[in-house]
């Protein structure tokens, strides 16, 4: 059972029947999703969501869709590690990884396009559609796939190998657009107002960004019942920093969770930063940049939902941090170094910007945090090539390996002396 | 006539400029302000413009040629990783 009730202007509070619209007719604000929360409270209990299924579906009742129109291909409830030897690296006391690169199509954008996809079908379109550098183009192929629904995904021309074929395997209508970044984004939102599809981020965008606040609900429940005291997350549009944050207050107005204290940590690539510059310059009014940066999943210079990250951080004393393209990078390796996860940029972004906030005292060391990885490496291997160690090669025999091996260490001890 | 909404970003130089108000002197548009803000770094505004078709289109190439960032008001960039 769903408990959405309307669509509610972020600004003025006027509200809408449920539809696949966005913005306010009056001041153009953006629409978001108003729920029953007495009776969500009513239904709810951690028993209950305890004894579902191991996967966003867990929460069913706390999103925007009927679940009889879901297509589930097992998002959600991806592990949260306690990530003490990455803790130490850094100088935090108690470190938790939030790992989002175990979804079917590894990354946090399954969560947002299941419930696009559900609630989609339940308005009755039969296509879906998005415009992508990666991430969110594989979610959409994969899940209109197994809906048997068609897709359109607009993709840059430019785009890795890697990125196309994770979209192109599920044979959606993939469409190379000749053109600059801001060509694509042109061209695409005049696209999804002539045609009657389902544009994840256009018109079911209300209902899409609401899959984010599973995120939060995963971290409270795994935690057991609590929040941490630090959430430190990437930032592309703001709409995932901002879901993660409401998820936790969603949780305590049903009664599952006690009020949350948290303070909220956004992180951002120096070549496209426009939520962390104007934090830095202590506004709530962003500029918006063309990016430039190797985290290509967090490119996003003219941020939908800026605003609304930077009053999260307002609101929760929280922070914003950037860095660079080789911080990003030493971000990848040093997570992978000591925790075994392999993350993509937007990853290494959040594990550079961790590392910068805990150096500056943003962040105190006894601190609880929680920092959220929400895709997978394997997306962006550009990145890190030839940035990581070469192989040791050898012919099939034991003293081939044994020379290569004293080599090696004497090259190391050579190059530590 | 036809409306357009269309949100415009100013650069802290630009600012002080009457940009709004010379739009309405120069082309045939009628201009509404539905969002604002201002401060130290950077000013925006959300208009509904309304007026032909072309007009509307001439009036918004002048404020971009003037410096003025035009965005649609409500997506931020479409694009999304």
């Amino acid at each position: 059972m769903s408990f959405e009730q309307a669509l509610r202007c972020r600004e003025c509070g006027r509200e809408y029947p449920l539809a696949p619209i966005f913005s306010c007719e009056y001041c153009f604000g953006p629409l978001e999703v108003a729920y029953d929360y007495d009776g969500i409270r009513a239904a709810v209990t951690r028993d209950s969501i305890e004894r579902g299924p191991t996967s966003i579906w867990r929460y069913e009742a706390l999103l925007p869709c009927d679940p009889a129109y879901k297509v589930d291909i097992g998002t959600g409830f991806t592990p949260l590690i306690k990530a003490d030897r990455l803790a130490k690296a850094i100088g935090l006391d108690t470190l938790w990884i939030k790992n989002d690169t175990t979804n079917p199509t590894w990354s946090f954008k399954d969560r947002v396009v299941s419930v696009a996809i559900a609630r989609a079908r339940q308005f009755g379109f039969t296509a879906m559609a998005c415009a992508s550098t990666g991430n969110l183009a594989n979610s959409v192929s994969a899940h209109a796939a197994a809906a048997g629904m068609e897709a359109y995904v607009f993709i840059p021309q430019d785009l890795e190998e890697g990125k196309v074929v994770g979209s192109a395997v599920y044979s959606p209508n993939l469409v190379m657009v000749d053109g600059n970044y801001d060509d694509v984004n042109r061209l695409c939102t005049e696209l999804a107002y002539a045609h009657p599809w389902a544009f994840v981020n256009i018109n079911v965008r209300p209902f899409y960004a609401e899959g984010s606040r599973t995120l939060a609900y995963e971290v409270a429940e795994q935690l057991g019942w609590r929040t941490p005291q630090r959430v430190v997350a990437p930032m592309a549009s703001g709409s995932l920093f901002t879901k993660i944050y409401k998820g936790f207050q969603e949780l305590h107005k049903v009664g599952l969770i006690d009020e949350p204290i948290v303070h909220m940590s956004g992180a951002q690539p120096e070549g496209c930063s426009p939520i962390a510059t104007a934090f830095a310059n202590h506004t709530l009014n962003f500029v918006p940049q063309k990016p430039n940066t190797i985290a290509r999943s967090l490119a996003i210079g003219n941020p939908a939902d800026g605003y609304y990250a930077l009053k999260v951080m307002e609101e929760t004393e929280g922070s914003a941090e950037m860095a660079s393209d080789d911080e990003i990078v030493a971000g990848v390796k040093l997570l992978a170094e000591t925790e075994g996860i392999f993350a993509e940029t937007a990853g290494g972004t959040t594990i550079a910007c961790l590392q910068k906030l805990v150096a500056s005292g943003a962040i105190r060391r006894d601190e609880e945090t929680v920092a959220f990885i929400t895709g997978g490496g394997l997306k962006t291997i550009e990145a890190v090539q030839g940035k990581l160690i070469e192989p040791l090669r050898v012919t099939p025999n034991m003293a081939s390996f044994e020379s290569a091996v004293a080599a090696r260490d004497g090259a190391l001890a050579a190059g530590g002396r | 006539m036809a409306s357009k909404h269309v949100r415009f970003t100013f650069e802290p130089d630009q600012v002080k400029q009457p940009v709004i108000y010379q739009l309405g002197h120069e082309f045939q548009v009628v201009t509404s302000i539905r969002m604002a803000a201002v401060d130290n770094s950077i000013g925006w505004v959300v208009l509904e413009i309304e007026g032909e078709p072309d007009e509307i289109e001439r009036s918004i190439a002048w404020a971009q040629a003037q410096g003025v960032r035009v965005d649609d008001p409500t997506l931020g960039d479409v694009v999304e990783g």
